[in-house]
Formats: structure tokens, sequence, C-alpha cells
């Protein structure tokens, strides 16, 4: 029993350098769902039932801009596909796990916490009671965007322009720790290059969609380019 | 606008592309060509929010010497590749960030 709470607050403790990344995130969303007409209690109630970053920023920028309902949640599914393939990601290694606690790691799979446990997974691919830490690593996160959203919603109230201060660059410096460190071959190269200049491309298209297709773009290149290096299987 | 209509409908989209593969794990196997390609899944989306979040600004290109986002991300970048350390990648990026919005 020790042992596991031992490694959930070992995944809480390795969240941390990205928890203080997001957090100037969920302060800005707070400020800025407050600034485009949510109430109080549903822009705390958006981080509490859906707790998705970047969902909840687009979320309130198309209230904002004065987008129905529909509209908005279509859009924040096409922002979430990404979440997607992070679940089946972890398809290989979750078939043990009990369903209601598998429920629970859906709702608190953000970038965040699939980051912290996918490092952890590199130099421990058989790493025994591993979603115990990655719900360590979850809570840590919502807890954390919960204060973070109500942060928001406190100095959003007291200094109207904090939107403009562009506190954004916090995940954007945040996801370059994220994947530098995991660019080791080729092929990684080539996808990530690919992302970031596609998505400069495509990045008027319409619902993000931008996003979503240069993604899917990069990652054929880095599938193609690893293909002949790949093993067993393939024969011409 | 109904708020709390639009909450649970972002719940629904949100909960169930993250929740639906790790009930379903059991039940199917991975093509391993498919499992090659979510690999690529973090680098590929990561990186293209990271471009246009520091590039796009209002919609609108933004390359050029007062992007304060740009010395935000090259810092960082640098960091990055000689640490290996997220932390001090985000550290070092934020401080590049804080100086340029200052002086720009």
């Amino acid at each position: 029993m020790n042992q596991k709470l031992n490694l959930f607050f070992q995944g809480a403790r390795d969240i941390i350098p990205l928890l203080v990344a997001a957090a100037p995130f969920g302060v800005v969303y707070g400020a800025l769902a407050q600034a485009n007409g949510l109430s109080v209690f549903a822009t705390l109630g958006m981080s509490l039932f859906v707790f998705a970053g970047s969902s909840q920023f687009v979320a309130a920028t198309l209230i904002g801009a004065g987008a129905a309902v529909p509209i908005i949640i279509l859009t924040v599914f096409v922002v979430n596909l990404r979440h997607m393939l992070y679940a089946v990601s972890l398809m290989p290694i979750v078939s043990k796990i009990p369903q209601k606690l598998r429920a629970l790691m859906g709702f608190l799979l953000t970038d965040e916490a699939y980051a912290t446990l996918s490092s952890r997974l590199v130099h421990e691919p058989k790493f025994p009671n591993f979603h115990i830490y990655y719900l360590g690593a979850g809570f840590g996160m919502y807890a954390t965007w919960q204060c973070c959203t109500i942060l928001g919603i406190i100095l959003g109230q007291e200094i109207p322009d904090l939107t403009k201060w562009g506190l954004d660059i916090a995940m954007v410096v945040a996801f370059v720790g994220i994947v530098v460190p995991i660019l080791k071959n080729k092929a990684q190269w080539a996808c990530a290059i690919t992302a970031f200049f596609a998505a400069l491309v495509t990045h008027s298209w319409p619902h993000q969609s931008g996003l979503l297709i240069s993604s899917l773009v990069a990652i054929a290149v880095g599938v193609l380019l690893s293909k002949n290096k790949n093993e067993a299987g393939d024969h011409e | 606008m109904n708020e709390w209509l639009l909450i649970i409908g972002m719940m629904v989209v949100t909960f169930l592309p993250r929740y639906i593969p790790i009930a379903l794990a059991d039940r199917f196997r991975i093509h391993p060509l498919l499992r090659q390609a979510l690999e690529f899944v973090p680098i590929a989306v990561l990186t293209g929010i990271i471009s246009q979040a520091s590039l796009i600004h209002d919609g609108e290109f933004h390359l050029a010497f007062d992007n304060a986002y740009l010395y935000g991300l090259v810092a960082a970048f640098i960091t990055a590749w000689f640490t290996k350390h997220t932390f001090k990648t985000v550290a070092v990026g934020l401080i590049a960030y804080s100086i340029a919005f200052v002086l720009i």
C-alpha cells in the first residue's frame, strides 16, 4: 500500500516542471473566459468537468466571437483528437487495469500527464503499477488547473489587460522542453520539422483543422522515413 | 447561450476520445504500423502547437524581430538541445521572453 502511495506521489512530483509551465495557461484561461462573457461558475465548471486546456481556450475564444454552441462543441472535438491518439498509444499497457480506473485515467489524460508517463516509460518500459504513477501526475495537474482557474478569475477582475501579456509563451517553451529531448533520429526530426512548417501553412484552415491535418502529414513523414530501418515482417 | 449545455457537450467530446481507446484496450489489437505511427504523435502535435502559438498572432503570420515569442522559442530550443532538461528549458525560455517583452 505504502509503495503505491509512494508511486502516486512520485507521479505528482515528476509532473511539477510541466505544472509550472501550465499554470500561467490556466490563469489566462480563467481571465479570458471571464472577459469573453462566461459566468464565474461556468468558467470554473469548465475546468472541473471538461479539464482540457487548449479546448477550454478555444471555447473561450469562440464564445467571445459569438459562436453557437454546436460550432464550439465541434471545434473542441477536433482539437481533442490528439488525446485520442495518446489514448490509443496507452492501449497495449492498460489491459489489466480495472475499468473504473481506466475511466479515471481517460478523464485525467492531458498533454502533461501523458508526457510525464511517456518519459518514465522510456527509461522503464516494464514499469509495474504505472497507472498509480500516472494518476498521481494526473491529479497533480487537475488540482493545479482548478487553482489556476480560480486565480485567473480573480486576477481577470483586478487586471483587465492580463490577457494581452501573451502568457501562452509558457505552453510554447514547455512543449519545446518535451519535444526536443525526444528527437533522436532522422525520422523524428523530419516529423518535427514537417509539423512546424505545415502548421504555419495551414493555420487559417477552419476550426483549427490545420493543426490536425499538419499533424497527420508529419506523422506520415515520420513513418515513411523510419520504415526501412524497421524490423521483421517486411518482405519485398 | 446555455453555458451548462455547452459544458456538458464539451465534456462528452473531450472525455470520449480520451477514454474509448483505453476502455476497449483488451478487445482490439493494434496494427504494428499504427503503433509506429503513434510514436510520432506527440512530436507532430506538440510541434504544430509550438509553431502556431509562437508565430501566428491574431490570425496573422508574425515572423519579425519585434515578436517576443521568437526569442523565447529560440532560447528554449537551444537550452533543450544542450541540457535535455524540461524545467531548465521552461525557465530560460520564460526569462528570454520576459526580457524581450519588456524591451520591445
